[in-house]
């Protein structure tokens, strides 16, 4: 069965500076994939890559059995593709709700969209309390399901997460954490990408390990989760 | 959103009650009250209030409504409006007067007893003509320089607002073609025909007003409904960071792009209007100073409100155009003073900006969710969790 996204010998440049070399990956259908490591590792020059907010030098992004290299960040929006930024990004001077519609953007399905609203409100019961106030007013921790739950009212088929627990107290980076594996079981792929490796390899099936722009390491996540180069350098161990 | 719907209707049935009392009030004032009063009050109308400045704080409205939504709504700095005003002007002077003597064209057309040659369109249809030609040149310049940091867009806009009026100004002798009349400008402009039964000449301020009025209206009601829709949305969000915007699936170029379009388009009907008003096209009017007064307008009144921005057209233009000199006199001769007040004309607007930037960064009227942005730096603590 091919992946549905993709990524082979990716690599990618600013100017002279090789930010990503030689980069393969694959997302399956149903999967929560994790890409971590380090500062500096080329995780988000491999995302941006991906949304096609930025050019690959050379290599190629498939999704869904298509190129989507040459697309343009918007374009793969349309194709499926929506992303929860590093940052958050959220839109704070909007309320929550025009947030969500924002969200939406591209969708026509008035139906649906209502529905989906129901269900990334019963994700993040608490961003319903604050339908009506400013995004930009609310907590770290409130801004983050605020995003996802953004990315999430695309319907996307590919779900990308840059860093969601990044900056979060601990008690809420479990509950980001969690949701996360709820919308996998709902039947969301999922690529993620973390600081946090622990946590993202404690729920994904599979994952890659990036050192200086390269795939180190990958494979299932349980597995990589007791390799002990891996424990030595990210897990604190 | 549907649960909004009920309520936006009805201040659109609101607002278009009083646009329409406001307009016929000031028809009522200047077509019957003022010429039937006793001299004083005629006196005191026309001086502090002229038909002449409210016609042209119709056309300050409209063009402030057009940037508006390149400044307000989408967030890019235009420094060179009055290139569109400009652009609107001249194609109105090509197509309502006798300028273009090669041609003998009558469409509709109007033109006075004796001025047959030349082109001849009739007003509404030059105005769309003018829109689109300018629309046509928003997105001409808009296509490479959109791409640019904003700093480097406000730039580009100030270079393109220098330009084109020095066009027109140098513009009687392109390789022996005539596209302005250089300095002299194009005049006649054809009389606008009030809705089929009588030609307006230069003196029929209270009828054109009518007929500004309208076009007014329009641009009010297109701003506001803009602002509401899909486009407005996506407007929104590249205001508020471009980046999250691309992330939504909105496409940036092109979103900018219709920004700037429908802008230039807004500047072009101005144009338009405003050479009607005056009856002529002048190359030497489209100055520097216009952009900046039209941008002030906008910002001072509130960016992205549209009834800030009117607000802020209608004090300045109404400053710029007789208040100054008007309370100079007033207190010139009160206080047996001579200072000449309108040559203070831009110390006061600088005056006015930068205590507005201090006191009230969101203009008079603001946008609500402008205030929120202007005011990001004091709720900075509050985030941190």
């Amino acid at each position: 069965m091919s992946a549905l996204l993709e990524v082979r010998d990716l690599t990618v440049a600013y100017g002279n500076i090789v930010a990503v070399q030689g980069l393969s990956l694959d997302v399956h259908e149903g999967e929560i994939v994790t890409l971590i490591g380090s500062n500096g590792a080329g995780k988000s020059t491999t995302l941006r890559t991906i949304s096609g907010l930025l050019k690959a030098r050379s290599g190629s992004v498939a999704f869904n059995g298509e190129r989507i290299d040459h697309l343009e960040g918007h374009e793969t929006v349309a194709k499926g593709i929506c992303q929860s930024p590093e940052g958050r990004r959220i839109f704070g001077g909007l309320t929550v709700d025009e947030n969500l519609e924002l969200g939406a953007f591209l969708r026509k399905d008035k139906a649906e969209i209502a529905a989906d609203r129901e269900y990334v409100l019963g994700l993040f019961p608490r961003l319903r309390e604050r339908l009506t106030q400013k995004a930009g007013t609310m907590s770290g921790g409130e801004q983050q399901m605020l995003a996802v739950a953004r990315a999430l009212m695309g319907r996307p088929r590919l779900l990308i997460l840059d860093e969601p627990s990044m900056g979060l107290a601990p008690v809420l980076v479990d509950l980001i954490f969690e949701t996360i594996v709820k919308i996998n079981e709902q039947g969301t792929t999922i690529l993620l990408v973390e600081q946090n490796a622990l946590a993202a390899l404690r729920v994904a099936k599979r994952a890659y390990v990036l050192e200086s722009g390269k795939i180190k390491l990958s494979g299932d996540a349980a597995e990589l989760a007791k390799d002990p180069e891996v424990i030595k350098a990210y897990l604190g161990g | 959103m549907a649960r909004h719907t009920s309520i936006e209707s009805t201040s659109n049935r609101r607002w278009a009650i009083g646009f329409t009392a406001a307009a016929a009030f000031l028809f009522v004032l200047y077509h019957w009250i003022v010429p039937n009063s006793p001299q004083p009050v005629h006196d005191f109308v026309q001086g502090w209030f002229s038909n002449a400045n409210t016609n042209e704080m119709i056309v300050y409205i409209i063009m402030a409504l057009g940037l508006n939504v390149v400044v307000g709504y989408a967030g890019l700095l235009d420094l060179g409006f009055v290139a569109f005003w400009a652009i609107g002007g001249y194609v109105a002077g090509w197509l309502m007067s006798s300028f273009l003597g090669n041609f003998q064209i009558n469409i509709f057309g109007n033109p006075a007893p004796g001025l047959e040659m030349g082109i001849h369109i009739t007003f509404w249809w030059v105005l769309l003509l003018a829109g689109g030609f300018c629309a046509l040149w928003g997105i001409i310049i808009g296509a490479p320089t959109l791409r640019l940091k904003s700093d480097y867009l406000a730039l580009v806009t100030l270079g393109f607002g220098e330009i084109i009026p020095q066009v027109f100004v140098n513009g009687q002798d392109i390789n022996g073609f005539n596209l302005s009349n250089g300095t002299q400008g194009i005049t006649p402009i054809d009389p606008i025909k009030f809705f089929g039964f009588r030609d307006l000449g230069p003196f029929d301020l209270d009828y054109k007003f009518v007929i500004y009025s309208v076009i007014c209206a329009g641009m009010v009601m297109v701003s506001l409904r803009l602002r509401s829709g899909r486009l407005g949305r996506a407007w929104l969000a590249i205001r508020e960071d471009e980046l999250a915007a691309s992330m939504m699936g909105v496409p940036l170029m092109r979103t900018k792009l219709s920004a700037y379009a429908v802008g230039a388009f807004a500047g072009g009907l101005g144009g338009v209007v405003f050479a009607t008003h005056i009856n002529g096209v002048f190359a030497e009017r489209f100055n520097f100073s216009i952009s900046i007064i039209i941008l002030a307008m906008v910002v001072l009144g509130g960016m992205g409100n549209v009834w800030g921005v009117m607000v802020g057209a209608i004090v300045l233009s109404w400053i710029n155009g007789i208040g100054l000199q008007q309370l100079g006199n007033t207190i010139n001769t009160t206080f047996n003073t001579d200072i000449n007040f309108p040559s203070f004309n831009f110390l006061i607007f600088g005056s006015l900006l930068i205590l507005m930037m201090i006191f009230r960064r969101e203009g008079f009227i603001p946008e609500a969710r402008t205030r929120l942005v202007m005011h990001e730096h004091d709720r900075d603590n509050e985030e941190v969790q």
